[in-house]
């Protein structure tokens, strides 16, 4: 167990490993995710119950990427924590390229509540509960991303950066509740985007699908980004030498 | 199918502008993600190479190879 | 200096709030600015928006503790700055002491004089504001329990941006998101004794995340002026 956590730690490792399973990851990502489009898009049937008619297909891309969102800070975190207390260096070069992801995601999920929101709300933005925290974690995640290019030293950019994502994993439980807690004390909308009582199951299994996929994207990209993050940062070791030289 | 007939789909019952929207952003950068990180790729193994190329000038270092499946890497996804 | 004793800490402690108290006093000019600029900010409002006394008194809650917040927010930066500027700092981490105590001692000291004296403050702006009576015992001590916490917080990210040269701005990125659940537990805590109804709850979860704070928090200070100090 322990040298299994040793190789993967090692950045020669990894880039050879990752090669292999790299492929895997698209192709049953992207697999997925043209089921899961094809599925939502035209086979679900119309949302009929609440009237959201046809909007409610935005959820195909709305709920994934909120999900995704969350997952990505939380991995981020994990990554960092593995870095923080074995200063396993392939951790942080994966917590490195996490963070731009997680805020596109979180982007994306604030977008798609936003256009949703014209159709359902008939305005394009609401202090939603869920848009509120997805907002909030947009803000986090741009401040990992700044505290870590503010450092001349990549060194201590990195560990600033992994700080401040463990104390964001902590908050972001408090935050979710805390904003849940304003959101109902000041009762507005009687009507969140997400909340439906029981979907049928033609309707959340593309949703799953969808989801399953978003999070194959998320292991794949993190992988192929990973990979350049290694070849930057070991520019100068001997293996990578060996290997330039080779591939031409 | 929950559509009769093709444009009954692209209007998606009226909403069509903002189910349009929502998906072709979210796809649109799903693709400039994939799409970063491969010229990112390219850029570094471009520049790796090019200074590869500029050392050959000095007398050539040990022989240690890498194992074989790096190489391998290197030649299916470049 | 293998175990430290109980008393060795509590002394440590002691002596570094006392320290800090010192040098404060010695710059009383810098510490009233916080306060002048609470004044500033909910001076604003009224010329911004409206200086009729209905309107006021409806926004005056989340005003009163924004404009507290901001100005706890502005005083972080220098927390630990002079101390990084001649080198005290790196003398804090070469105590036998845990650094988190000593830390922790800062904290509190920051305390004392930005939390607790715009706590004290808020109610004379609150009149400005027209604050409705029976909530002005509520502002101040909803303010001195969250500003608490808030120096907790923010002196995680007064640590991790020491280092760098204009970390201002960059604090502020990183810490206001951080400082969202404190804000809605005391706006909550005040807007509850304007309604009537118990401020129990809201006092209870201020407490409770200034308890989580004290707990986390200093672990979190001393790990980033490590890694400020020594990269």
């Amino acid at each position: 167990m322990w040298t299994f956590i040793h190789k993967w730690g090692s950045p020669k490792w990894f880039y050879a490993m990752s090669a292999r399973v790299q492929p895997w990851c698209w192709a049953v990502s992207l697999l997925l995710i043209a089921t899961g489009t094809v599925w939502g898009l035209a086979f679900a049937p119309t949302e009929v119950n609440q009237g959201q008619g046809d909007s409610f297909r935005i959820i195909y891309v709305h709920v994934p990427a909120a999900f995704l969102a969350q997952s990505v800070f939380v991995s981020m975190a994990a990554a960092s924590l593995v870095f923080m207390v074995w200063k396993i260096k392939v951790a942080d070069m994966a917590a490195t390229v996490m963070a731009p992801f997680g805020a596109v995601m979180t982007f994306v999920a604030l977008f798609s509540g936003a256009v949703w929101g014209v159709p359902t709300w008939g305005t394009w933005w609401m202090w939603d509960a869920r848009l509120t925290s997805m907002l909030i974690l947009l803000f986090l995640f741009l401040g990992v991303i700044a505290l870590r290019g503010a450092f001349a030293s990549r060194d201590s950019g990195s560990k600033a950066a992994s700080v401040l994502a463990m104390v964001g994993v902590i908050n972001i439980p408090i935050i979710k509740y805390s904003v849940d807690w304003w959101f109902t004390l000041h009762q507005p909308a009687t009507f969140t985007l997400t909340s439906r009582p029981a979907m049928p199951t033609e309707m959340w299994l593309p949703l799953l699908v969808m989801v399953l996929g978003f999070y194959g994207f998320f292991i794949a990209l993190t992988l192929m980004r990973t990979r350049n993050e290694i070849l930057r940062r070991e520019m100068n070791k001997r293996w990578v030498i060996d290997l330039i030289r080779e591939a031409r | 199918m929950a559509f009769s007939s093709f444009a009954a789909f692209l209007a998606m019952g009226g909403h069509g502008p903002y189910v349009w929207a929502a998906w072709g952003v979210t796809a649109l950068l799903m693709i400039a993600c994939v799409w970063h990180a491969r010229i990112e790729r390219r850029l570094l193994i471009r520049s790796l190479t090019r200074r590869t190329r500029r050392e050959k000038m000095r007398p050539p270092q040990s022989g240690k190879t890498a194992p074989n499946s790096l190489q391998a890497s290197q030649a299916d996804d470049t | 200096m293998l175990d430290t004793p109980q008393g060795g800490l509590w002394v440590a402690f002691k002596a570094t709030l006392k320290r800090d108290v010192t040098l404060m006093f010695r710059r009383r000019g810098e510490l009233l600015n916080p306060l002048v600029f609470f004044a500033l900010v909910v001076t604003l409002f009224p010329i911004g928006i409206s200086p009729d006394p209905a309107v006021l008194s409806l926004i005056a809650p989340g005003l009163l503790w924004v404009a507290a917040l901001l100005a706890a927010l502005l005083s972080l930066d220098s927390l630990f700055r002079t101390d990084y500027d001649d080198g005290s700092l790196e003398q804090l981490l070469l105590t036998p002491q845990p650094l988190a105590v000593l830390g922790l001692a800062k904290v509190a000291a920051h305390w004392l004089f930005t939390g607790l004296p715009l706590a004290i403050v808020a109610p004379l702006l609150g009149i400005m504001l027209a604050l409705p009576a029976g909530s002005y015992a509520v502002l101040s001590l909803s303010l001195a329990i969250g500003s608490a916490s808030l120096s907790l917080i923010g002196a995680i990210g007064a640590a991790l941006t020491v280092g760098i040269a204009r970390g201002g701005v960059l604090l502020s990125l990183l810490i206001l998101p951080l400082y969202i659940p404190v804000l809605i537990f005391g706006v909550g805590a005040v807007q509850a004794a304007i309604n009537g109804d118990g401020i129990a709850a809201h006092l209870a979860m201020l407490g409770a995340l200034l308890a989580a704070s004290l707990l986390l928090a200093p672990w979190a200070i001393a790990a980033s002026l490590r890694i400020s100090i020594n990269g």
